[in-house]
């Protein structure tokens, strides 16, 4: 099983997860249509550029934005989540040790008390969003089981590696339910709402285009859109 | 398939059929119709696949459902956060189910994305700077008029402005001739006070081409003598086109984008024809976005530009009042507090945040901000077309409280409106909750403050 999960099936995942995310992308762009979305986008492609790096570099930021700003809270676990989402998987020790065996290179690993704060970080937050949903009217109208499904999809792969490396007895079960998890993440990627990996890029950098061109981007000095 | 009489999917082309919608009074057989009005699905189907691409498709597959929308849009504010008042709930429901549902849509359905697409948002695009993702629901549910409007469903008002479009090239019956016998009535009535006003028609070459809002001649002539004082007093090479000086849109509102190319065609050829330097346009904001921000899609101009450079009043006067062409008496600038209504559609839709405020520096003694302000600044609730809408009058007077406790907040009694639409809204919001202010466009205001040059001046008899 582990040789398996590790081997074909790691690299179909990664396969699916690389080609669906350019597939996701080139799909953005060629659905564009300067006349339909009124964005005069390639005649005015420098302040379109300016506004769209400018649109995803304020979401980006923690309190970077009004929106940000109004809900402090929800800024801060929002952040928490993201951040040890990302950079957990590609800084882990135990990941890069495997890198190393497997092409013999790895990257920069954080201290495992550092990916260990990330992922409890991650479980909180998760926890947190659930009781978001479930507590916020204005939140809980929106809500569907699609919602949890795709939370769970993302998180399932930090609590099952805690699960392996901390709790279970059964490491090598757990580990392998991991490593699915984990690949079921990123298959997931792009079929599901977590396309928004690579489409939060494409949608922010396609208003910040709407208003560098069109919406006073080229008149005033604009502001955090 | 039924088809109403006066509820149907036909466009309003013809004088008759324009008159007919009219003599319905408050639409009342008009909406009954609507009852029975069928839905052309294939036909719905075809033009969501053609029209439905990247921007919206990625819209609704990515929301993430986390309610940041909520607060930044003042339905849910003024109806008690009334959770079915979210815009990401409201597009969901409507646009969302639409197109999962692939056109398959009854009646029932149509009336309520209608319903929710005019009374529950004016489309003031306030969520999309709120949300992560920019979801820009605003867009969205004027994406979603066309549709309903393509169908048919349309309020009974926005049938006939559209149809006015079509027919008058103006959102009012005034015609060519109307317009230019307003113009010269305007110049005499006022050329005693002012000697030496005109109002030049097609002077071609000129700096400034004057274009505004078909409201002006039909109900306030005097806003058009204003701001030809203004421009006299201010010395400009200025002209009014006799055809193509109607800037607004109530076909934008509608959702009738034939028409909307149709109106802006008309004031690109007057442009064309005339060769002024520049355009500027009067008070009015949805004026502004049809015709300089939207319109040059809809024209297929593919700058997205406007023949000739073009302005709002409110750049106008700025301009004016910083190189000293209108001077201000200082004995004169406003000593009460004040405040400014920025308009959605020149502040979040064109960036004219900054222009008011140094305005404010030239002509008030005590201005104050309402919070919050500039692009984040909440619709009067009267924008969208809302205020034309006798159906929806209700739902937009509960609109209108967030802009109600934002003025009376800043203590200000004078509230200045450069938009037709935000005016009327603060009108009918004092005579409904009685708040004790005042309202203005700045025409009036700058007439009684400049110092009119002594060569201008009536001479002594």
């Amino acid at each position: 099983m582990y040789p398996f999960v590790t081997g074909p099936l790691l690299w179909l995942s990664f396969t699916i997860f690389v080609v669906g995310c350019i597939v996701r992308i080139i799909g953005y762009i060629r659905g564009l249509d300067w006349q339909a979305d009124r964005v005069a986008y390639t005649t005015h492609f420098s302040y379109g550029m300016k506004g769209a790096i400018r649109s995803i570099a304020f979401w980006l930021f923690p309190f970077g934005t009004r929106s940000w700003r109004n809900n402090p809270v929800f800024t801060v676990v929002f952040f928490v989540f993201h951040i040890g989402l990302l950079v957990t998987p590609v800084f882990l020790l135990a990941h890069n040790i495997i890198l190393k065996e497997r092409w013999g290179f790895s990257l920069w690993t954080m201290p495992e008390s550092v990916s260990d704060v990330l992922t409890v970080g991650v479980i909180i937050a998760a926890v947190f969003l659930v009781l978001r949903r479930i507590a916020l009217s204005e939140v809980r109208i929106l809500t569907t089981i699609y919602d949890f499904v795709v939370l769970a999809i993302a998180v399932a792969p930090f609590v099952t590696g805690f699960i392996a490396h901390y709790i279970a007895s059964d490491y090598k079960f757990w580990l392998i339910v991991h490593i699915i998890c984990g690949e079921i993440m990123l298959i997931a990627i792009p079929f599901t709402k977590l396309s928004h990996f690579v489409l939060f890029f494409m949608s922010r950098a396609q208003l910040g285009m709407d208003y560098g061109i069109k919406r006073g981007g080229m008149k005033g000095k604009g502001f955090a859109w | 398939m039924p088809e109403g009489i006066l509820c149907n999917k036909k466009t309003v082309d013809a004088k008759e059929q324009l008159h007919a919608l009219l003599a319905d009074a408050g639409g009342k057989q008009y909406y009954e119709e609507m009852n029975h009005l069928d839905i052309d699905k294939d036909a719905l189907w075809t033009t969501i696949r053609k029209t439905f691409k990247s921007r919206f498709k990625t819209w609704l597959e990515i929301c993430a459902h986390c309610g940041l929308c909520a607060e930044s849009c003042y339905y849910y504010l003024a109806n008690n956060r009334d959770p079915k008042q979210v815009p990401s709930y409201k597009i969901q429901t409507t646009l969302g189910k639409l197109i999962k549902r692939k056109g398959d849509v009854d009646n029932t359905f149509m009336q309520m994305c209608m319903d929710t697409a005019f009374s529950k948002c004016s489309c003031c695009t306030r969520c999309g700077v709120y949300c992560p993702f920019g979801i820009d629901m605003g867009i969205m549910f004027g994406y979603l008029r066309g549709l309903l409007f393509s169908q048919g469903f349309t309020p009974w008002e926005m049938k006939i402005g559209s149809g006015m479009h079509r027919i008058y090239r103006a959102q009012m019956d005034v015609t060519t001739e109307d317009w230019i016998d307003t113009c010269e009535w305007m110049e005499e009535e006022w050329e005693d006070d002012y000697p030496g006003l005109k109002i030049p028609i097609d002077k071609e070459n000129s700096d400034i081409m004057y274009t505004l809002n078909a409201r002006e001649p039909k109900h306030y002539p005097q806003d058009i003598a204003e701001a030809a004082v203004l421009f006299h007093l201010a010395g400009e090479n200025w002209t009014v086109p006799s055809e193509g000086w109607e800037e607004t849109s109530l076909a934008m509102f509608a959702g009738d984008w034939a028409a909307c190319k149709m109106q802006v065609e008309t004031v690109y050829a007057a442009m064309e024809r005339l060769k002024p330097k520049s355009m500027v346009v009067t008070e009015c904001g949805h004026a502004y976005r049809a015709t300089i921000v939207e319109g040059p899609y809809w024209a297929g101009i593919k700058t997205g530009q406007p023949p000739v450079e073009s302005l709002h009043y409110v750049e106008w006067v700025a301009e004016a009042l910083r190189t000293g062409k209108l001077k201000i008496d200082p004995a004169k600038k406003i000593k009460e507090p004040v405040t400014y209504q920025d308009s959605c559609n020149y502040v979040r839709n064109a960036g004219l945040a900054d222009i008011p405020r140094e305005i404010m520096s030239y002509i008030a003694e005590d201005f104050r901000e309402m919070k919050p302000n500039r692009e984040h600044n909440f619709c009067c609730g009267g924008g969208g077309g809302l205020n034309g809408i006798g159906r929806y009058r209700e739902e937009r007077n509960i609109g209108f409280k967030v802009k109600r406790d934002q003025i009376l907040a800043t203590g200000a009694k004078l509230v200045i409106s450069p938009c037709h639409n935000c005016w009327d809204a603060i009108r009918d919001m004092e005579e409904i909750y009685h708040m004790g202010i005042k309202w203005t466009f700045l025409k009036p205001l700058l007439i009684d403050m400049v110092e009119v040059p002594e060569h201008l001046k009536p001479k002594e008899e």
